[in-house]
């Protein structure tokens, strides 16, 4: 019993990782009807940008570390989602209204291209990260058993609560996010009624890879390891959460992200670690057979 | 027309976006450019390098000018000598910016590679207007492709048997059809049916451990196993295939992406059968129809130098491998070649161009599409089997998704569809980094003599930044950018050129008759 | 007397809470061109999505017989509909394979056909000679159709670089190389010049005539209902309205108010 919450807390944390990223599937998704390969890379990216922050204020000296987390945070979601902007004018933009493969062919490029660069750049090696928030709250103790929550899993569930507030109230209040949602229902019409779609696309972008650089911080500093290659299955598990939620629907991207965190946290712990990654594709098939609009997406009629 | 007005305005449209592209690449280029972390005893270091950041700002400013510049530039002949003087200035540049002595070779190179360009273009225009623009190309242009594809595989065929070929050249060329087979493999998923698979090492995985095992535990022959790792990939693709063609295509590409990433993480950890990491060893070679390439053949074995009579060399077997890849390239050609002629190649094109449209003409999308699928996972099998045999050791390290992002930006690079283009594209990225295994100053040494010496003077043109360019190294960072560059300006690949699979013979009723548009 | 070719029994559609067609029956025979008129959103093209397959009609039986047997649209997917019951359709907004070929478009349209000659690729892969009377046969089928259509001239053209009207025309040919007994053609005369509006009348009645299908119609154009149409039927907010011969339908005051509103129909009346 004792061994489940803590594999629960575990899969939580996991979770709600995996929905932050899924949230810039599933937007981009909702607004220009395309897989962003590259979201896993854009993920990786804030990774990196966190770490290398952190080692800049480390290297300074630099003091209070509840100040230096959100400095990290705000630094790092600010350069990666430059790189979503870039991303999307550079290789989305023009591929509008080209062939259906075209803009597929053209992320999993940019993701080939990310990933590549990041290694040059970089180096191959894996890159360690001091711990920034050490100790952890005893909840249970039982049989010689004892449940615990470390702090940076409360700081992570609790980042990623107020950052999915914030972007509802975003999304649904401001007129940036009525713009989003009109793009969603129909593009042609939303740019007929006057709403600037370039823009509305861009911002979709811009906040996918503001979450995910979120995601990437906290990955850094939960695990304490960064790679080049992290991007890769991160990005699958997370795409596999939207699917599984029901792809363009935002509360099913981190319902998805949660479910997935909690079974990879219960399949590691009570099946197999080696076969955790299995796991979530499994999942991703399952689903892709039995109902593949998810559990909370709407299904697509199809015009003809 | 107000010429003045308008290149004013396109000047300021240029270096609006260039400056837009200036600051977007400082912004980039800051935290992961211009701070790189080392691995230090005491843990992470970072060092600074803004020199870079400058670098790539200065390239990213002059890139996006000139390609904003670019359609403002009147006549062909303007654009190349624009082109070609930026190219020698940026490299004239970078010598004086790295405080290194002026290189009068820059210039000459500058003039001699415009003076060629400029020679290719007025021939290409009088070429042009003698054939005028068809639609369609020629029956006689059809005939012309045919010899040339039937005078190259004479020239593989003949390659072994010249004074050329060393173990170096002829081990090269194994490589490099192992890669035309894969990309004629895929060419039949993506380029002809539009499916985008992603994993297609998986197929690849699957065929060179099904011989592996099959030989290790069952004792089966090459020649076995072939048709079955062939049938086992396939099958693969038919479980894969059948729950997820159903749905829209972009499903279909994260799933392949997926698997191809899980067959590696089961042939890690089943460790019982597949050797986990330390893989598969001492697969059986290739025997000439069970006559083996060894100087000390077990009893009973006539090995294939007895057999013929001839000294041994370790060379027949290379060359035996070679010519077995070879056959195997030549049938996945001439099958893929054959089937889009068939109904079934047909649907397959129409199901790319529009989905609904072929459901509304009775063609059902699931299984066609699936045996477009299947039998691009069969050539990826045979592919693998061979692989395997030729290696003689394998380990799930050979089948990562780097290769299925190398197989796949072959068959984009090529033109989806276009068997010609997916070959040559397949020539040029494996040798690519085989010339840059040394660096790019190394290039004109590979050469024969006058050949060395073009190299060396087009090399004159290639700007030095002070950065080692390996190819090796960069090549997967070339191919990502030049899949993305490719979808925007020539989606239909470098060389791709579609010939119809059926013609209808009619009398040309007048000169001015179908192909003007 | 024989059944109908098609019969559409309380046809009904909902998407959500919208009701797109309401409780609708209706006819088509062989040999006759039924039109469906209607102002934009009465439900046209819906009907035809049903009847071919594309949508899964919330209620309604639709039959179809011919000389295989009786179909129950309803039921079947929608490739196996054009493949079984013989359904053929054309789009609203032309979908041709525009990379193609104008006679390679007319080929793949006979792909069953051809499978089956092809003994489903086995046969077609070692050059078997049934494989190749049957391509033959199928490329002289298409020779055919482009000479009724007269694009003999462009038949080795890509399809995407013809012009709209031929276009148009070209997609009917396609169509009726699947070998249908029932065309449906959502407004085959949109965007079309009144030359070839004209011509597209003689299309149709001939094809009526001498390969006896039945065609159903979606047209706004009242030039091409009026003059080719044996029978029309009117919809309105997916209801049927009207049913009869051109004539019957033009003095129906409930089209003339679905079409010009109440007061139009008051004056008409009067």
């Amino acid at each position: 019993m004792e061994y489940f919450v803590q594999q629960s807390i575990n899969g939580l944390t996991l979770g709600a990782i995996y929905g932050l990223i899924a949230i810039g599937y599933t937007m981009v998704y909702g607004i220009i009807g395309m897989i962003n390969f590259a979201h896993g890379e854009v993920f990786m990216i804030g990774a990196f940008i966190g770490v290398i922050m952190f080692t800049v204020l480390g290297l300074a000296g630099f003091g209070p570390v509840s100040v230096a987390i959100i400095l990290v945070l705000l630094v790092s979601m600010v350069f990666t989602a430059a790189y979503g902007w870039t991303i999307e004018r550079i290789a989305y933009r023009p591929l509008r209204g080209s062939f259906r493969l075209a803009p597929l062919i053209s992320a999993i490029g940019m993701s080939i291209f990310l990933q590549n660069a990041v290694q040059l750049l970089q180096g191959a090696r894996v890159k360690p990260l001091p711990a920034v928030v050490v100790g952890s709250i005893e909840l249970m103790h039982a049989d010689g058993f004892s449940v615990s929550i470390s702090y940076i899993q409360i700081l992570i569930i609790s980042v990623t609560v107020a950052l999915m507030v914030g972007l509802t109230l975003l999304v649904q209040r401001t007129s940036l996010g009525r713009a989003q949602r009109a793009c969603e229902q129909d593009l042609t019409m939303a740019a007929l009624v006057g709403v600037n779609v370039d823009r509305t696309i861009s911002f979709t972008f811009v906040l996918g890879a503001a979450l995910a650089a979120v995601a990437g911080v906290m990955v850094a500093m939960y695990y304490g390891v960064v790679d080049f290659f992290m991007g890769f299955v991160a990005g699958i598990k997370a795409f596999t959460a939207a699917v599984l939620g029901g792809i363009g629907s935002l509360p099913g991207a981190m319902l998805g992200g949660l479910i997935i965190g909690l079974v990879e946290a219960y399949w590691s712990a009570y099946f197999s670690i080696a076969y955790k990654d299995v796991a979530a594709f499994s999942i991703l098939v399952l689903v892709l057979i039995f109902r593949p609009t998810g559990l909370l997406g709407r299904p697509d009629v199809e015009k003809v | 027309m107000p010429a003045a007005a308008s290149v004013r305005s396109a000047l300021e449209s240029a270096f609006r976006s260039a400056a837009l592209g200036g600051i977007a690449a400082l912004v980039l280029a800051v935290p992961l450019v211009g701070l790189e972390t080392l691995d230090t005893p005491q843990g992470l270091g970072i060092a600074m390098r803004w020199d870079w950041v400058a670098k790539a700002v200065a390239i990213i400013v002059l890139g996006r000018l000139i390609i904003a510049l670019w359609p403002a530039i009147p006549g062909t002949h303007l654009r190349i000598w624009v082109g070609v003087g930026l190219v020698t200035f940026i490299a004239i540049a970078a010598d004086w910016w790295n405080g290194r002595p002026f290189r009068v070779d820059r210039l000459v190179a500058g003039l001699a590679v415009g003076l060629v360009l400029q020679a290719i273009v007025a021939l290409r225009a009088r070429f042009q207007s003698r054939n005028g623009r068809e639609a369609v190309r020629s029956p006689a242009a059809i005939r012309l492709d045919r010899w040339l594809a039937v005078a190259l595989i004479v020239c593989a065929a003949l390659l072994p048997l010249t004074p050329l070929a060393d173990r170096y050249i002829i081990d090269l060329g194994t490589t490099i059809l192992i890669y035309v087979m894969l990309g004629w493999g895929l060419n039949v998923v993506v380029g002809l049916a539009g499916l985008l698979d992603l994993g297609y090492v998986a197929f690849y995985a699957v065929g060179a451990y099904s011989f592996a095992l099959l030989a290790r535990d069952f004792g089966l022959t090459f020649w076995e196993c072939l048709p079955l790792a062939g049938f086992f990939a396939a099958m693969f693709g038919v479980l894969l295939g059948f729950p997820v063609l159903r749905l829209r295509g972009d499903y279909l590409a994260i799933v392949t992406l997926g698997f191809g990433e899980m067959i590696r993480i089961v042939l890690i950890n089943f460790q019982a059968y597949t050797g986990g990491p330390n893989g598969v060893r001492s697969i059986p070679r290739p025997t000439f129809f069970g006559h083996p390439f060894t100087d000390f053949p077990e009893d009973g074995q006539v090995p294939f130098h007895q057999l013929f009579g001839i000294e041994y060399a370790t060379f027949h077997r290379i060359a035996f491998l070679y010519y077995v890849i070879l056959g195997l390239a030549a049938l996945t050609f001439l099958f893929t070649e054959r089937i889009r002629r068939l109904p079934v190649g047909r649907a397959w094109e129409a199901l790319r161009e529009d989905e609904v449209a072929a459901r509304a003409l009775g063609i059902n999308p699931t299984n066609t599409k699936l045996t477009a699928f299947a039998i691009g996972a069969m050539f990826g099998g045979f592919a693998g089997a061979f692989f395997a045999t030729r290696q003689g050791f394998i380990s799930p390290e050979s089948f990562t998704f780097i290769e299925s992002a190398m197989v796949l930006a072959i068959v984009v690079l090529g033109g989806m569809g276009s068997q010609v283009g997916v070959a040559i594209a397949a020539v040029v990225l494996v040798v690519l980094p085989e010339l840059g295994r040394g660096s790019v100053a190394a290039l004109p040494g590979m050469f024969p003599e006058p050949a060395a010496t073009v190299v060396r003077v087009a090399l004159g043109l290639l700007p030095d930044f002070g950065i080692d360019l390996d190819l090796g190294r960069i090549r997967m960072l070339l191919f990502g950018g030049a899949m993305i560059a490719i979808m925007i300006w020539k989606p239909r690949g470098l060389l791709s050129r579609r010939d119809p699979s059926v013609a209808l013979k009619v009398p040309v009723r007048a000169a001015s008759g179908a192909g003007g548009q | 007397m024989s059944a109908p070719l098609l019969s559409v029994e309380h046809l009904t559609m909902r998407f959500g809470g919208l009701t797109a067609i309401d409780d609708l029956s209706l006819t088509a025979d062989r040999g006759k061109i039924t039109a469906i008129i209607g102002p934009n959103g009465a439900g046209k093209t819906t009907v035809f999505n049903c009847l071919t397959g594309f949508y899964k009609p919330s209620v309604g039986r639709l039959a179809l017989n011919h000389e295989g047997g009786e179909f129950l649209l309803e039921r079947m997917d929608d490739f196996r509909i054009t493949q079984q019951a013989r359904v053929a359709r054309t789009f609203q907004n032309i979908r041709l394979f525009p990379g193609m070929t104008v006679v390679e478009n007319l080929v793949v349209a006979q792909h069953n056909k051809l499978m089956r000659a092809s003994g489903f690729t086995a046969l077609g892969l070692i050059g078997w000679p049934s494989h190749r009377r049957a391509e033959r046969a199928a490329i002289e089928l298409a020779h055919g159709w482009l000479e009724r259509i007269g694009l003999v001239d462009r038949a080795n053209d890509e399809a995407g670089s013809l012009p709209y009207g031929d276009q148009r025309r070209l997609e009917i040919a396609r169509a009726m190389c699947t070998d249908p007994v029932l065309l449906c053609l959502d407004e085959p005369a949109a965007g079309l010049n009144p030359r070839e509006s004209a011509e597209l009348n003689t299309l149709l009645r001939d094809m009526a005539a001498r390969e006896g299908i039945g065609i159903l119609l979606i047209e706004h154009d009242m030039s091409v209902v009026m003059g080719v149409s044996d029978r029309v039927i009117v919809l309105d907010y997916g209801r049927k309205i009207s049913d009869g011969t051109p004539l019957e339908v033009r003095s129906d005051p409930a089209v003339i108010r679905a079409y010009l509103g109440e007061d139009y129909a008051a004056g008409a009346g009067a």
